[in-house]
């Protein structure tokens, strides 16, 4: 099947808008946020127009009918990651909350002062902040797998921390500002070697790549609804049976307990010993439209779309005096994302003049500050690419930045 | 856009003429936006009188933060300490002669926060200075 992106763009009701008079969007944002398909709004609307009700507990038809649309995202989510089960994907707001469950569940109960978590130098804050608060809490000791010049994971150095007896090691499938895929089977099968348990942060990679966790064999997988088309404030967690198992629950209330006394209670089976409270339910519905709306498309046929368009499009920058690209130069050993920066152009002013043209690029530190730091760089501007991207948003980009230069130079 | 980056902004941001740093000085102070990370520092000197007679402001940001620090240090000098209690971000505006959304006036409204929260003599730069 030959992959039709200029069909694919006429189910992004908001690619047709224009953003000012005249001007029509140009979305190059998408490795913050991904737009979103018909598929995945109708799929909500729909839910709040026929099935609202809470859901588990209700007898009544509606309450049955939300319970089942909850239920079944949930098996639409586990088929797509290749889960061995529903029961193994939680519910959360997004990939933070699932590292932050995992920190502060499976990290509080296993972690004790002196013992070492490895982490990388290119982590998202999400991947690094729980971390820092675990460590004032508990004393744990946190080592950081650096990143080479080229924005690759120093992978020597990580065999060197392996040999000091860690317990987890937490890292990111594919960095939000480089686009560095890691080597993520290998990295764990390392980490098992020494006894560690894994922790992959898939924000980026399951929306671009897709993910089978059985094959990578992680024991936990977090990532968001919002960067794969579907709808903000829902993501989940992935975990081995056996370790969500042994947790203790993260969230207390409702629907995550099996019986409540006044004075005690017992935690509920997966996954809902982890879902407390009434969960974005509509929200759900969305996610598994969105995951329909990939498996329909075809994972491999979207990566190869988003290899094409990167590989322009740093073939493109590349030529731009001035422009430097952050992370690996090959599109083999990235995702659809390209940082950069302009001769001394601050990256807020390349964002605002970019936007004067309709192209909405991103401008700042990316939530990676240590990254950006390691770099010797404040900030940088982001351009990134997905299903929906072209070559002809690429080739508007490059002069949208010329005339950057023009205004700088 | 072309209001956006008004000749005079980038003429500032370019060649801006109060960049630098005072040594002696009587009050210094310095902040970021932790938005974007631009950061700024002024320097001032001050008569008996309370009148502002040098000022010199250093950091990194974009045009906007860098150009409308300029902008506001070459309003202040003959001024009273007390006139910059005063200022605004109408001045700030004014001074830069354009309209700015709510993320970019974060970045113009810096050097007047961090001005003015030395002046007053605080630990940190907020957002209640300039409204």
């Amino acid at each position: 099947m030959t992959y039709d992106v200029n069909q694919v763009r006429k189910d992004f009701p908001i690619l047709e808008r224009e953003i000012r008079p005249g001007v029509k969007l140009v979305y190059l944002d998408s490795t913050a946020t991904a737009q979103k398909p018909d598929a995945v709004i109708e799929a909500m609307d729909d839910y709040y127009r026929q099935s609202n009700a809470n859901i588990h507990r209700g007898v009544h038809a509606l309450a049955e009918e939300a319970t089942t649309l909850y239920e079944k995202s949930r098996e639409k989510i586990a088929d797509f990651i290749n889960a061995p089960s529903a029961r193994q994907v939680i519910y959360t707001r997004n990939t933070t909350e699932s590292i932050n469950l995992v920190a502060y569940s499976w990290g509080r109960a296993n972690l004790h002062s002196g013992d070492l978590v490895i982490l990388t130098e290119m982590e998202h804050h999400s991947n690094l902040v729980p971390w820092h608060m675990l460590s004032e809490e508990k004393g744990i000791r946190l080592e950081f797998i650096p990143v080479t010049a080229e924005g690759l994971l120093d992978l020597d150095v990580y065999r060197t921390l392996l040999e000091q007896n860690p317990r987890l090691v937490a890292f990111t499938h594919m960095s939000n500002v480089l686009g560095t895929v890691n080597p993520a089977a290998e990295m764990i099968k390392l980490a098992h070697q020494a006894g560690a348990v894994t922790l992959l942060d898939a924000a980026q990679s399951i929306p671009h790549l897709g993910v089978d966790v059985q094959s990578l064999d992680a024991d936990f997988v977090a990532f968001s609804a919002h960067k794969m088309v579907g709808p903000t404030g829902i993501g989940a967690l992935y975990g081995k049976e056996d370790v969500l198992e042994r947790m203790p629950p993260f969230l207390g209330g409702g629907d995550m307990i099996k019986v409540v006394k006044l004075r005690s209670f017992k935690p509920n089976d997966l996954p809902y010993k982890f879902e407390a409270g009434t969960p974005a339910i509509a929200e759900t519905t969305g996610f598994g439209a969105a995951v329909d709306y990939l498996s329909k498309l075809g994972m491999e046929n979207i990566a190869r779309h988003e290899h094409e368009i990167t590989e322009y499009a740093l073939e493109r920058l590349e030529e731009i005096p001035g422009l430097k690209l952050m992370g690996p130069l090959s599109a083999d050993k990235k995702g659809g994302v390209a940082a950069f920066t302009l001769d001394q152009v601050h990256p807020h002013d390349v964002a605002q003049i970019l936007d004067g043209d309709g192209i909405a690029v991103r401008a700042g530190h990316h939530c990676a500050q240590p990254l950006h730091e390691k770099f010797g760089i404040p900030a940088s501007t982001r351009a990134s690419f997905y299903l929906y991207s072209t070559k002809e948003e690429v080739d508007l980009l490059v002069e949208g930045i010329y005339k950057v230069k023009r205004y700088f130079g | 856009m072309d209001d956006l980056y008004r000749e005079v902004i980038i003429e500032h941001y370019k060649n801006p003429a109060y960049r630098g740093s005072l040594d002696p000085h009587d009050l210094s102070f310095e902040d970021s936006n932790p938005l974007c990370g631009d950061h700024i520092r002024i320097d001032l000197r001050v008569d008996e009188k309370g009148m502002i007679t040098d000022a010199r402001f250093d950091g990194h940001g974009c045009a906007i933060s860098q150009a409308s620090a300029d902008l506001l240090l070459e309003s202040i000098v003959g001024k009273k300490l007390d006139d910059v209690k005063a200022l605004n971000k109408d001045h700030i505006l004014e001074l830069l002669g354009i309209e700015l959304g709510p993320v970019r006036l974060k970045c113009a409204l810096l050097s007047l926060k961090v001005l003015k929260a030395g002046v007053y003599g605080m630990s940190s730069a907020t957002d209640e200075l300039v409204e």
